[in-house]
């Protein structure tokens, strides 16, 4: 799956987006960003702040029970702040 | 009509054009979002404007559809730019044309309260200290969320859409 961080996030990852494949056992958006946090470094610290984190899956807006899979593409960021 | 560019726009031009040929068209409401050059107690020297280019164009074409099942409106108008940009810059602009004033001004605060809190897009903010990025406000969520429970007003069921023609 692709992922992609903006804003803070990005900058705290150290990486605008990459290309992961969790284990299988990583089905939803919390379950993907527990693994995430266990990759540790930046990813640990932009995701340290959960309730700060939004997520999209395939450019929508989701929860974090919403479900994930291969080839999806999953956006992290912080709360909107455009207009 | 919805627009994402880094270009600045002539606000007077995209109004005029928003009614043309649309003599259904009673009242156009515009919001024009400026860069300030104060934020708090910061002095604001640029902005830069982050964005999610695949999302922010389906993001902003659903926030006008709902605007148009809400509001009887002959068109609206989007247009939200990034990049760098100073104080005194243009960010945004909204509007929308209805037959009468009431869906004109209601459907543009719409347009502006939901775009801040669905489309994404990203402030950082350079101040004398450095680099900021701007919190989202609970404000602007407040301001979104009164849309979630208000109801619009009821679309009239016989009003004559589309553009008149001349021929007709």
């Amino acid at each position: 799956m692709k992922i992609l961080y903006f804003a803070w996030l990005r900058e705290k990852a150290g990486i605008g987006e990459e290309d992961v494949s969790p284990p299988e056992t990583v089905t939803t958006v919390a379950e993907l960003v527990e693994w995430m946090k266990s990759r540790g470094g930046g990813f640990a610290e932009a995701f340290a702040n959960e309730g700060m984190v939004r997520v999209a899956v395939n450019q929508e807006h989701v929860q974090t029970d919403h479900p994930v899979a291969a080839g999806d593409e999953i956006a992290f960021f912080p709360p909107i702040t455009g207009g | 009509m919805i627009r994402v560019q880094a270009e600045d726009f002539d606000v007077g031009q995209e109004l005029e054009k928003l009614s043309d040929g649309n003599h259904g068209v009673g009242g156009v409401c515009s919001f024009v979002g400026l860069v300030r050059d104060i934020a708090g107690d910061k002095t604001i020297e640029a902005m830069t404007l982050e964005h999610y280019p695949q999302m922010t164009e389906p993001a902003l074409a659903k926030i006008e559809a709902e605007a148009h099942d809400r509001w009887p409106l002959e068109e609206t108008l989007i247009i939200h730019r990034y990049g760098r940009l100073e104080p005194g810059d243009r960010i945004v602009l909204v509007a929308a044309a209805s037959a009468h004033r009431e869906a004109a001004f209601e459907a543009c605060h719409f347009l502006i309260d939901w775009l801040k809190t669905q489309a994404p897009f990203w402030k950082l903010e350079e101040t004398p200290d450095g680099g900021q990025w701007v919190d989202a406000r609970s404000s602007d969520g407040r301001a979104a969320e009164r849309w979630l429970t208000d109801k619009p007003q009821d679309k009239p069921q016989d009003k004559p859409k589309g553009k008149p023609n001349a021929a007709e």
